[in-house]
């Protein structure tokens, strides 16, 4: 029962956190390809509750933030006069989920601009970027395990219920695929694929590659979950009474994989937010202007950013609750799972 | 013994031949060859281009280009590299070893401190020292590489500890052998540091599971009446039960540590297999592409026959099965 909770606890936790990127337009104050070369390596604007005389405002107000005289990256504040932050205030157009017109932003600030995260070299909003950044992983790592559990799922059932020359050879085939270290593999399939092509391409691309690398692992978990029911007594008499192989596989045998394709998808997804981060990171992924967590790293590659900029790495922290949340989910199935096995042993030890 | 080794060493082959059929194939579904750029330069007239393409056996079809990759395979050259114009194995050969010198250590590391940790917290199973452990596992286990690359990388430029990129000094070659020693052992810190770092969690893990699997088996509270010592059966008697796992694990654990090292090569600028390997998928010098990923598998193998070999030595229900056969 307690793992049943845990569970929807990390689940809701997820959920939320996904909600969030989900609804990147409405979260994000600005654009994330909008740029403001007026403000280049902006470093996160401060939030004040005390201004410049000493009044305390209930609510947050920020300065106004001007490039200094003659230099290119150092910034001073006007503090004369403190904006306050405003919420469900209108900005720029976006499209709510993809498709519905708005304007509406959870936060920003009239007549000055927040950057929570700071700028990047262009002076776009890191914050922003970061949220439809977000976007793009997730949904690769997403579509990218469900294309891997799909693979896995048919060439595993394939594999253990027909047997003979089939599962020969595709365990084979999976054994290719294991004997790879995985990012190496990651390479070679990247590398072979076009170089220069547009964001979304490169997106449809990085998912294919990304899912066509993993199924080895599910297909040979999927595989033997598939020979131990195929042996159950209620599928033997189901066979009996003249199944046919279609019916059975759908009926009685692939729900019986579903705890495993849910641990695994658990496993898999956060690994292919960062096999995307990885490949963005080398610049063989989505490329620029489109945001994505890989290439919003990427410029932490030249020495001066790391050096100078330490808000360019800020991504790279707010992404761990993310990963958090799938370790949590994937445990907690994982306890779950256990808790199946040793219940199915006692329930074998008594009869 | 000589028929597992040579069972188990005509498979690692087999999986070679496999993985390179394999990469031949992509590669004849790839678009483009290093070639292209100069196609599109009006200075190089189409026929240089062809000839070179011809040169370089480009125009034949698949198979008789395998069977050529093949030949030169047995001469020690595994094709030839456009951009370095020279053939391949010796340029691999060289950055393989850097990558080998980082990854065999980083496993031995990651090992030597997984091992005492894993028993230790197993031994605590549930108490304070073995929750924080499980704790700090988690907290390493949900920091991706890249971000934990980058901050060791951030901290080394902060506090000028360590050097930050490249494998040797400025004037290296200079230096006396123990000074050579010392230089290449400070650079190594580093990417040594967050391949352990990243693998360091799951191993530990595992140890900590296996161990306290068996640390509940009647021998060992047997062993615990006879009065012998904690450490003695913690490390003698226990960690043997549970070694089975652990040594498939050490298999596992260096194809894990090669990709990490992969990752780690280009952010810290190590002149491995790695920085080589995108390089050349940028440029599309296919054979270097082949050839990098060869390597990596032929290591992955490699470890995998390694933990093979080990697990005979530790399982005597292997051994008995094997020569039964």
């Amino acid at each position: 029962m307690s793992t049943r909770r845990t569970f929807a606890k990390w689940l809701v936790a997820l959920g939320v956190l996904h909600g969030i990127v989900v609804c990147a337009g409405f979260f994000a104050p600005y654009d994330p390809v909008e740029q403001d070369r007026k403000s280049p390596y902006l470093p996160p604007t401060r939030l004040h509750l005390v201004d410049a005389n000493g009044h305390i405002h209930v609510r947050p107000f920020v300065y106004s933030v001007r490039l200094r005289e003659g230099s290119f990256d150092q910034y001073e504040q006007d503090t004369t006069e403190p904006h306050s932050v405003k919420f469900f205030l209108n900005g720029a157009r976006y499209g709510l989920l993809g498709f519905l017109p708005c304007r509406m932003h959870f936060f920003g600030a009239e007549d000055t601009r927040i950057y929570l995260f700071g700028t990047d070299a262009y002076g776009r909003d890191q914050f922003s970027r970061f949220l439809f950044g977000g976007q793009v992983s997730l949904l690769a790592g997403l579509l990218g395990a469900g294309l891997t559990l799909l693979f896995g799922l048919c060439i595993g059932a394939v594999a253990g219920y027909y047997g003979g020359w089939r599962d020969s050879v595709l365990m084979r085939f999976a054994e290719l695929f294991l004997a790879l270290p995985w990012l190496y593999l990651l390479f070679a399939l990247r590398a072979f694929l076009p170089l220069a092509v547009g964001p979304l391409e490169a997106f449809f691309l990085i998912i294919a590659v990304i899912g066509a690398v993993g199924w080895a692992r599910p297909a040979r978990l999927v595989r033997g979950v598939v020979l131990s029911a195929k042996e159950r007594d209620f599928v033997r008499a189901a066979r009996g009474f003249g199944a046919s192989n279609g019916y059975l596989l759908r009926r009685h045998i692939l729900p019986e994989t579903s705890s495993v394709l849910l641990t695994q998808a658990a496993i898999l997804i956060p690994q292919y937010v960062l096999a995307e981060m990885t490949l963005s990171f080398l610049g063989l992924g989505v490329p620029e202007p489109a945001p994505s967590w890989g290439n919003l790293l990427s410029s932490l590659q030249q020495y001066s950013v790391l050096v100078s900029y330490w808000w360019m790495y800020l991504p790279a922290l707010i992404m761990v609750p993310f990963f958090l949340g799938y370790l949590g989910l994937a445990s907690s199935l994982q306890e779950r799972g256990e808790a199946y096995k040793i219940e199915m042993s006692s329930l074998g030890s008594l009869t | 013994m000589m028929r597992y080794l040579l069972r188990r060493l005509g498979h690692a082959l087999l999986l070679l031949v496999g993985v390179s059929v394999l990469t031949f194939l992509f590669t004849a579904l790839a678009p483009g060859t290093y070639f292209d750029e100069m196609r599109l330069n009006p200075q190089i007239a189409p026929e240089t281009v062809a000839a070179l393409r011809a040169q370089y056996g480009l125009d034949k079809p698949l198979p008789l280009r395998y069977l050529s990759w093949l030949s030169s395979l047995l001469h020690g050259e595994m094709g030839f590299s456009f951009a370095y114009n020279s053939s391949v194995a010796p340029l691999l050969l060289m950055r393989a070893r850097n990558t080998l010198l980082l990854t065999i250590t980083a496993t031995l590391l990651a090992w030597a401190i997984a091992l005492p940790l894993g028993v230790w917290s197993a031994d605590r199973l549930g108490r304070l020292p073995d929750r924080l452990l499980s704790w700090g596992t988690a907290a390493l286990l949900v920091i991706p590489d890249l971000a934990l690359a980058l901050a060791l990388l951030v901290l080394a430029v902060r506090s000028g500890w360590f050097p930050t990129g490249g494998m040797a000094s400025v004037g290296f070659e200079a230096l006396s052998p123990f000074n050579k020693l010392c230089d290449l052992a400070l650079h190594m810190i580093l990417p040594v540091m967050a391949l352990v770092l990243s693998t360091l969690p799951l191993l530990v893990r595992h140890v900590r599971a296996a161990v306290a699997d068996v640390l509940n088996a009647p021998f060992l509270l047997a062993a615990l009446g006879h009065g012998i010592p904690k450490r003695t059966l913690l490390y003698r008697y226990a960690l043997p039960a549970a070694a089975n796992p652990l040594i498939s694990l050490f298999g596992f654990s260096i194809g894990v540590l090669l990709s990490g090292s992969l990752l780690i090569e280009v952010v810290m600028s190590w002149p491995g297999l790695g920085p080589l390997l995108l390089e050349a998928i940028l440029s599309r010098d296919l054979y270097v592409v082949i050839g990098g990923i060869l390597f990596s598998t032929f290591f992955l193998v490699g470890g995998n026959l390694l933990a093979d070999l080990l697990l005979y030595l530790a399982d005597p229900r292997i051994r008995t099965e094997s020569s039964a056969r």
